[in-house]
């Protein structure tokens, strides 16, 4: 009796779908997804908003010292600006490894690149902790990238 | 063609479910169809149609559910403390169960109302009523907060209460008990009720930008319960109605000595005319003491400020204020149609509904077709202002809501049933039982004046064997109807919380796009907040010490703490550096005599701890917050009064020579 009821509610759920495609979350889709097998996304890049990033040839002051402000209050508790590892990778080098536009899509579009980006998801493997999503303005992860910088042009 | 065939199977299986299931021995199964399953199915991760506010009854909170599902979805502290949330616990928040009486820290919560703007909700505020210490309390619905409490002076069960006007101009609080005001003797013998006992109601301001409540004035009238109340809507805007029992105004044994009359009252107050005479200088100034407390959303702190003073206009003296309607048989609900043009009185002794006209009120007090005064009010002719009975319409009628098809829906608490009945008509269309001794009862926008008429729930009084048992104490049992055929059809069952009294049902998308996810730092301007972990510090004044502490996935800052000795007090202001959804920290100390915190993103929460032994004593998060919560703990360290143990604070610094430290 009870199975006959369950065919009956699967199947007038299966009704009422009507055809609608059944769409998954994105978190779920994205983490079984080779990006390697997906042509069209940069793993240079990143994924976000940020495309093409303009980094002036001298540091520009101003935006440090804005970044510096960001990296008190949203990143010092788990980054430290040496090569270090604290709860995330010390910032060191940071700006080498990495270019502007996939470090500040990864700061403003944390979730989504853990998801599917192989280098943020080989730094989560070795720090198991999903960095948090802190609500960075566009404006302020192009200050913290100025801040990094800075970081990396210190000897 | 397909659809056909398919329909023709699912009414063939339907059929064979009902055949099955009539073999049984009768019970309340019966009711239920084979659709009803399909009706109330929330699949994982899609979001339910509505909200429904229930009133969280003797546990003094609300609760919020999903509506078809029946899902729980958030018990919003509001009158008494809550140790899920920290509610009442945390220095911040205490401020908010503050009274005259000092810290009341379990109330009564009866009924919740939604603000409303033209007579529909509009999402922002609710509100609720304290019943035993009179207060009525203001939610934010972007924060589910509670974000302001106002005392009630001159009252005792606040019972008929949060009803609000169309426009939110005022949110309503009648006396339950009458009392002698306070700013006379009230030390009289309990006999002289009808000399020295007098039933107040307050008029709550609320400014329509930011929703702060101000006590504007009072009513003060004879002396009786006051039980509940609506307020005119579209053609009676403007006035407010109130049923009153114990007419008969007895101080002793009101089972029987409060139902001797065949007739108590509804009370119309004509609020206009009070505003007037407020303009006109008309009230009185009295001393009183009343607490107002509010809840800043940047400091993240509640403030209690002690009010002394409260204008009172006399029912006795002022003409055209007020008039009574007499009611059969002690009325509980009177509750309003949606165009405004109908009162419905539900006297729970009474054998009939009587259904008042609001243009019959106003033409019999025109007429002056009075059958007399009660102390100083006229008293209207009962049959010049009903507009008919709905006869035999069931046992113990309570409360009625409405639909958008011109219908009513009664609950009966003695014969436990719903009962639809039209407005116009007053035939009654159908009725269902409950399970059991449904009490309140909501329809989906059934206050407002454009019903959504879509789903019912009765809020049931009795549970008995609804559900698996758990021992003498049960949860109490809502039922769910679909009332949008003719029929009103039973879907389904779910627990609630405490004792459900008035509930609001809204849909959804009023409420969740304006939901707050996170506090921003950048807001935030608490005085003890650390912005940052290069704020973090410990600050000794005197025997008072203040941490100044952050959380972030996974530690706190400082998570070492040294030189705290007995006979400090130790404050730990905790800030949480997230800036992202659903990331609470939470914070606890062995030995707290208040217990934890938890701490939103963005917000700073203090625990006071006094540390009573000397000894190691850690801390940690109470909240699992990330894959190394485990690891989220520290220590601090308590030396005897009088030790030379310096202050001292780190994080990721073990102290310097530990094996030296043993030796000293």
């Amino acid at each position: 009796m009870k199975k006959t009821f369950s065919i009956l509610m699967v199947l007038t759920m299966l009704y009422a779908c009507g055809g609608e495609q059944t769409v998954a979350t994105d978190a779920v889709s994205a983490s079984t997804n080779d990006p390697n097998s997906n042509p069209t996304y940069d793993p240079q890049r990143g994924e976000g908003k940020f495309t093409k990033v303009e980094v002036g040839a001298k540091i520009d002051e101003k935006l440090v010292k804005s970044g510096t402000k960001v990296f008190a209050v949203k990143c010092s508790a788990c980054h430290k600006l040496t090569s270090e590892k604290l709860v995330g990778p010390g910032w060191k080098g940071v700006t080498e490894r990495f270019k502007p536009e996939w470090i500040m899509n990864f700061v403003t579009n944390t979730d989504a690149m853990l998801n599917k980006d192989p280098k943020a998801q080989a730094q989560l493997e070795i720090c198991l902790v999903r960095m948090p999503n802190q609500n960075v303005t566009d404006d302020d992860a192009r200050n913290i990238y100025e801040f990094m910088r800075k970081n990396d042009s210190k000897k | 063609m397909k659809n056909l065939n398919f329909k023709l199977w699912l009414f063939i299986a339907i059929a064979f479910v009902f055949t099955m299931h009539s073999c049984k021995p009768k019970n309340a199964n019966n009711t239920i169809s084979a659709d009803a399953a399909a009706k109330v199915y929330v699949a994982p991760g899609k979001y339910d149609e509505f909200y429904n506010f229930v009133s969280g009854g003797f546990s003094g909170q609300m609760s919020a559910y999903g509506l078809p599902s029946g899902r729980l979805l958030r018990v919003i502290p509001v009158f008494s403390v809550d140790p899920e949330k920290g509610y009442g616990f945390s220095e911040e928040t205490k401020p908010m169960l503050n009274t005259s009486h000092g810290f009341v820290p379990w109330d009564d919560l009866h009924h919740v109302q939604l603000s409303k703007t033209n007579g529909d909700y509009d999402g922002k505020w609710l509100f609720g009523n304290a019943n035993n210490t009179p207060r009525v309390a203001r939610i934010d619905l972007k924060t589910f907060r509670t974000a302001e409490i106002i005392e009630l002076p001159n009252s005792a069960g606040n019972h008929s209460s949060p009803f609000l006007t169309e426009n939110t101009e005022y949110v309503v609080a009648g006396t339950r008990f009458s009392v002698p005001p306070d700013n006379v003797n009230g030390d009289v013998p309990i006999n002289t009720y009808k000399k020295n006992f007098k039933g107040t109601l307050s008029f709550i301001s609320v400014k329509k930008e930011d929703g702060k409540m101000e006590l504007a004035f009072q009513i003060q009238c004879p002396g009786f319960n006051f039980d509940l109340s609506r307020a005119g809507k579209g053609v009676s805007h403007g006035w407010f109605f109130f049923s009153c029992y114990n007419t008969e105004q007895a101080n002793t044994l009101l089972e029987v000595n409060a139902s001797q009359k065949d007739k108590d009252f509804i009370l119309a107050v004509n609020w206009k005319k009070a505003e007037e005479y407020l303009k006109a200088g008309k009230g009185k100034k009295q001393s009183v003491r009343y607490a107002h407390n509010t809840y800043n959303e940047k400091t993240h702190s509640a403030t209690s400020e002690i009010k002394t003073e409260v204008i009172v206009l006399d029912s006795k003296e002022l003409a055209d204020l007020c008039y009574f309607i007499p009611c059969p048989k002690s009325p509980h609900g009177c509750d309003v149609s949606p165009t405004g043009e109908y009162i419905v009185g539900s006297g729970k002794l009474a054998a009939v509904i009587p259904v008042f006209g609001f243009d019959k009120m106003i033409k019999t007090i025109q007429a002056k077709d009075f059958i007399g005064t009660f102390e100083g009010i006229p008293v209207l002719k009962y049959e010049s202002v009903l507009y008919g009975e709905v006869k035999k319409p069931g046992l113990g009628p309570l409360h009625t809501e409405f639909d958008n098809k011109g219908n009513a829906y009664t609950s009966f608490f003695v014969s436990s049933e719903v009962v639809k009945w039209n407005i116009k008509d007053l035939k009654v269309l159908d009725r269902v039982p409950t399970y059991y001794s449904v009490g309140h009862l909501c329809v989906a926008g059934g206050d407002t004046k454009n019903p959504n008429g879509k789903y019912l729930v009765a809020y049931n009084k009795i549970t008995k064997d609804r559900y698996l048992p758990t021992g003498p104490e049960l949860s109490q049992s809502a039922q769910l109807y679909d009332i949008s055929g003719d029929k009103m059809q039973l879907i389904l069952d779910f627990p609630t919380i405490g004792e459900p009294h008035y509930a609001q049902i809204v849909p959804a998308d009023l409420i969740k796009n304006n939901s707050t996810k996170f506090y921003k730092l950048d807001d935030n301007k608490h005085k003890y907040a650390s912005i940052g972990e290069g704020a973090t510090k410990v600050v000794r004044e005197g025997k008072i010490v203040h941490v100044y502490m952050t959380a972030i996935r996974s530690h706190f800052s400082p998570d070492n703490i040294e030189g705290i000795k007995m006979g400090d007090d130790v404050y730990f202001h905790v800030t949480n550096l997230e800036q992202d959804w659903d990331v609470p920290h939470g914070f606890g100390i062995k030995g707290a005599a208040n217990a934890e915190l938890l701490i939103m993103p963005g917000e700073t929460q203090t625990l006071k701890w006094t540390p009573d032994r000397v000894g190691m004593v850690p801390i940690y998060c109470t909240d699992f917050c990330s894959a190394l919560h485990q690891e989220m703990q520290g220590y601090v360290r308590v030396s005897p009064a009088g030790s030379n143990v310096p202050l001292s604070y780190s994080l990721g610094t073990n102290m310097p020579k530990a094996d030296d430290d043993d030796k000293k």
